[in-house]
């Protein structure tokens, strides 16, 4: 993937730039020696690296402003971060660009059970939100896979999914409030404790839009109290189209699984290889997930098995113990560290609509084939979020290579029949350039005139998502 | 009035104007309402896509609201956000359309568990101030490729574009409904009522509260046994709340369509308002409401209807507390004004979308 060349004037002003941002933030929240910038030269797309210019570390929302504002009149671009989890280079700097992370932003500032929202700065973790409410059996939905360490800020800012985003939604429906710098340095409040906007909906906008309208510092969450259970079955096919036709049956007959999760073959044979949670070799397995008391889940499950037995399952295992339902999501949960035992992968995104399971996956086969690379899926099936990893060696010239281009023919495939290029990571810089196969470019140039209400000198983030041949006079200006 | 029988026409339509264009679906809602020649979209009617398997629909924007519950209906699947028919409130006659329940971003009594219209909308196709047909977002639930303009048009009242065709997310039928009654509770008890209630694992797809009869409302859906069994649990939790009585069926049923359409104030006399808050703010919003006002609390106390005597500044009321109160009768600005950062970015993106200013001019600020 490309980047732009960075701007010599800026890397010349380098030392008055790091004075500048001195002078409003403590010594230790600017990064600028070489070897220490190297912490932020990538996120978890690895195969990209770039130190940036600094990276700042604000402590305050005004501490936020100030820096903005600075890199504003200075004309240097900005990169804001979470964790640095983005899979797609959603975080990766330039060498002329001011790295601002949010990672000392981190407090809960407000909690209310009554009202069913807790506030928290950015910086903090995914997981540690639920962590703040759980004592009082509460829990904040989207649980994207990474939450132990991706931060809120990343998942406003990727509009990030999870397992259960089949029953709570994903984090734009969880996302009340937003407190928010533009590049100028303004401050903006967005929403709040209250439901809906009475303007434009500003923060639906905003939540999605990979660090290219500003940068988000406090976020009021929506809780929800926690089911009184949830309980997995196992289910194993022998043929992906019967198990995409099941998927189908369940989701018709009213039933609304909080996760229906689909794996296949090759990671089925990697995960027991990795982690022996004691899956049934077959072409399909599905592990479906309902919550309630034990009365409903009983009641539930009962509808779900009724119709798996529909579809001759090879094997149907309920769950009947706490460690049971551990163990039929423990593949479930290594199925990414199983893959990477075997070798290097590159975890694709891309949705579909659920009706074209089967086609895709006898495509992905056959691109396999074609291209000479293994593949193993791993997916939400409820959703249609397809996890096609694609397995190649780092080390061996020209693989990359041909994984990005295996991975571009996966998704346009996607797109194709009739879905998207990405589900729930973004697009980054990974997807920027397959843009042109999802929008027209009228569509794509709404979405920038956006973007130049915001940010109208195209400053943050700005060589992300969208093709740099069509940003080039917007970030040029 | 303009009547195009295709998204090609209308897009001439728009790129053609001479003037300000008013966007009519149904015009069952004519609120605040803006001015210029009508544009309509009832001649862009019809299912485009529908798969009950992958809970997905695709209709195009001039689409009665009532052809889409029938066939949706048919496969025992519906919208989940409960959107409610204005004609009993405003006292208009016509056929509500989808896409003017897309512009406007309506969404009944579910709100508070299903979402609000735009958190099940999952595609749009709209044609902008300068007649350029986009399209943003698909027939797929999860998206995040691009900006998510989708949400952005949900609840843009016509003045950033003008919808052709939109997609949902659906969801299955309701076997059984229930609703639990307390009886006797003020503004304030019945908050605290109906936050403990959504503050447990009991999932309520609903939850209201009505002064004038006294009357706090729990709604309880899904299949019969665990209703049966989520309204026992429900009642135990909220012992000491008062007098208790139960609606099944049909009589839980009415209750929540009265309820969402707001039939209780049809006919009502003086402005009407809707305002927004956190619900444990629902009673200092009360308290400050100007003598005569009429009201009733949904969302769990969240949103609150007031009927006002003609005038009555009932932003006043609000006084400090965040949220935002919409204007639907009166001679007060029908939205919410927004602070000036905020108005800044709402100016700039409707200049964008509009550059001309003829979609529903007047409207919104
Ligand atoms: C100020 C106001 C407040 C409202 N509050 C609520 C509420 O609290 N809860 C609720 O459930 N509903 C609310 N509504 C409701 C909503 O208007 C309806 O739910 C809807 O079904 C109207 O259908 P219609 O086809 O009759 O729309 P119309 O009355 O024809 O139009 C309603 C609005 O949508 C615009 N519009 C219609 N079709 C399109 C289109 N295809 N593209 C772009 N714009 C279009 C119109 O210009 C107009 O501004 C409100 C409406 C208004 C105007
Ligand atoms: C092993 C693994 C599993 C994963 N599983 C999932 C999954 O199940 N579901 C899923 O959706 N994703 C998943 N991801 C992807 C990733 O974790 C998410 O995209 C996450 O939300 C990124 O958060 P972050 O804090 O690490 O953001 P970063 O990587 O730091 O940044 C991501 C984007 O957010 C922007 N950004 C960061 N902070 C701000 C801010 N304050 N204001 C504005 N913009 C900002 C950045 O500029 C960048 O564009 C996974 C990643 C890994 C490595």
């Amino acid at each position: 993937m490309e980047m732009p060349a960075p701007d010599v004037k800026i890397m010349a002003k380098k030392a008055k730039l790091v004075e500048r941002l001195q002078s409003v933030l403590p010594l230790d929240a600017v990064i600028h020696d070489e070897f220490e910038t190297r912490a932020y030269e990538c996120d978890a797309l690895t195969a990209y690296k770039c130190p940036p210019l600094c990276a700042v570390l604000p402590s305050s929302t005004q501490e936020v402003s100030a820096v903005l504002k600075i890199c504003h009149e200075e004309g240097v671009p900005v990169v804001p971060r979470g964790s640095g989890t983005s899979l797609a280079g959603g975080a990766l700097p330039t060498a002329d660009s001011v790295i601002l992370g949010v990672a000392k932003l981190n407090d809960v500032i407000e909690t209310s059970y009554e009202d069913r929202y807790i506030k928290v700065q950015t910086g903090r973790t995914n997981l540690s939100v639920t962590g703040a409410v759980e004592e009082n059996d509460f829990f904040y939905a989207p649980d994207p896979s990474s939450q132990l360490a991706c931060a809120i800020a990343g998942n406003i800012a990727m509009n990030s999914g999870g397992a259960h985003c089949l029953k709570y939604g994903v984090t734009t429906n969880n996302l009340l409030g937003v407190t928010m710098v533009q590049m100028d340095g303004t401050v903006v409040e967005i929403g709040g404790a209250h439901l809906d906007s009475g303007g434009y909906d500003l923060l639906g906008l905003i939540c999605g839009s990979e660090g290219q309208m500003g940068v988000v510092t406090e976020a009021t969450l929506r809780i929800l109290r926690k089911p009184e259970g949830a309980r997995p079955v196992l289910m194993g096919f022998d043929d992906n189209e019967v198990a995409g036709a099941c998927v189908a049956d369940i989701i018709k007959a009213g039933v609304l699984p909080v996760a229906i999760e689909f794996m296949d073959r090759p990671v089925i044979r990697a995960t027991e290889a990795f982690a022996g949670a004691g899956y049934p070799d077959c072409e399909a397995l599905l592990i479906v997930e309902v919550e309630g008391s034990p009365g409903e889940i009983d009641e539930q499950l009962s509808k779900i098995l009724e119709i798996a037995r529909r579809h001759n399952p090879v094997e149907l295992r309920e769950s009947t113990s706490a460690e049971e339902s551990a163990k039929i999501w423990l593949g479930r949960k290594s199925a990414f560290g199983a893959m990477g035992q075997i070798n290097d992968y590159m975890c694709l995104d891309g949705t579909i609509p659920v009706s074209e399971l089967p086609y895709v996956l006898k495509r992905i086969g056959e691109l396999s084939k074609q291209y000479g690379l293994d593949v193993g899926n791993v997916f939400h099936a409820g959703d249609g979020n397809m996890h096609p990893l694609i397995l190649f060696d780092a080390n061996k010239e020209g693989d990359l290579e041909l994984c990005e281009a295996m991975g571009a023919d996966i998704l346009r495939l996607c797109v194709e029949v009739g879905g998207c290029l990405t589900g729930e990571h973004g697009v980054g810089i990974e997807k920027r350039d397959l843009m042109f196969d999802q929008f027209k470019p009228e569509d794509m140039e709404a979405q920038m005139k956006v973007k130049d209400v915001f940010d109208p000198k195209w400053l943050l983030n700005p060589a992300k998502v969208f093709p740099l041949s069509v940003t080039e006079t917007r970030r040029a200006g | 009035m303009m009547t195009p029988d295709s998204e090609a026409a209308l897009a001439e339509a728009v790129a053609g104007a001479k003037g300000p264009l008013r966007i009519q679906g149904g015009g069952t809602r004519p609120i605040g309402q803006a001015e210029g020649e009508v544009l309509s979209t009832a001649g862009l009617s019809g299912i485009e896509l529908y798969e009950p398997g992958a809970l997905t629909l695709v209709v195009r924007a001039g689409t009665p609201v009532a052809v889409i519950e029938a066939a949706l209906a048919k496969e025992n699947q519906r919208l989940p956000f409960d959107p409610m028919d204005h004609r009993a409130l405003l006292g208009t006659k016509g056929e509500p359309t989808i896409g003017g329940v897309v512009a406007t971003n309506a969404s009944g009594p579910r709100r508070i568990q299903a979402g609000a219209c735009r958190d099940s909308l999952i595609g749009v196709r709209y044609v902008d101030g300068q007649g350029a047909v986009i399209k943003n977002g698909g027939r797929v639930m999860k998206n995040v490729t691009g900006y998510d303009l989708v949400k952005l048009l949900a609840g843009s009242y016509g003045t950033l574009g003008v919808l052709t065709e939109v997609g949902f997310k659906v969801l299955p039928g309701i076997e059984a409904t229930a609703t639990l009654v307390l009886n006797g509770l003020d503004v304030t008890r019945a908050v605290d009522a109906m936050s403990k209630a959504l503050g447990s694992p009991f999932e309520i797809s609903a939850a209201a509260h009505f002064p004038e009869t006294g009357q706090t409302t729990l709604r309880l859906e899904g299949f019969e046994a665990s209703v049966t069994y989520r309204m026992a649990q429900l009642r135990a939790l909220l012992d000491g709340f008062g007098d208790m009585e139960e609606l099944h069926g049909d009589a839980s049923r009415d209750l929540w369509t009265a309820t969402r359409d707001v039939t209780h104030f049809a006919g009502a006399q003086g402005d009407l308002w809707r305002i927004s808050v956190k619900p444990s703010d629902a009673p200092d919003v009360v308290k400050h409401l100007p003598d005569g006002a009429r009201l009733s609390l949904d969302w769990g106390g969240g949103m609150i209807w007031v009927v006002a005597p003609k005038g009555a500044d009932i932003r006043a009321a609000l006084g400090g507390i965040a949220g935002h109160a919409t204007c639907l009768r009166g001679s007060a600005p029908t939205f919410h004004p927004e602070p000036a950062p905020v108005a800044a970015i709402s100016r700039g993106l409707r200049e964008k979308f509009d550059p001309r200013g003829i979609l529903n001019t007047g409207l919104m600020g």
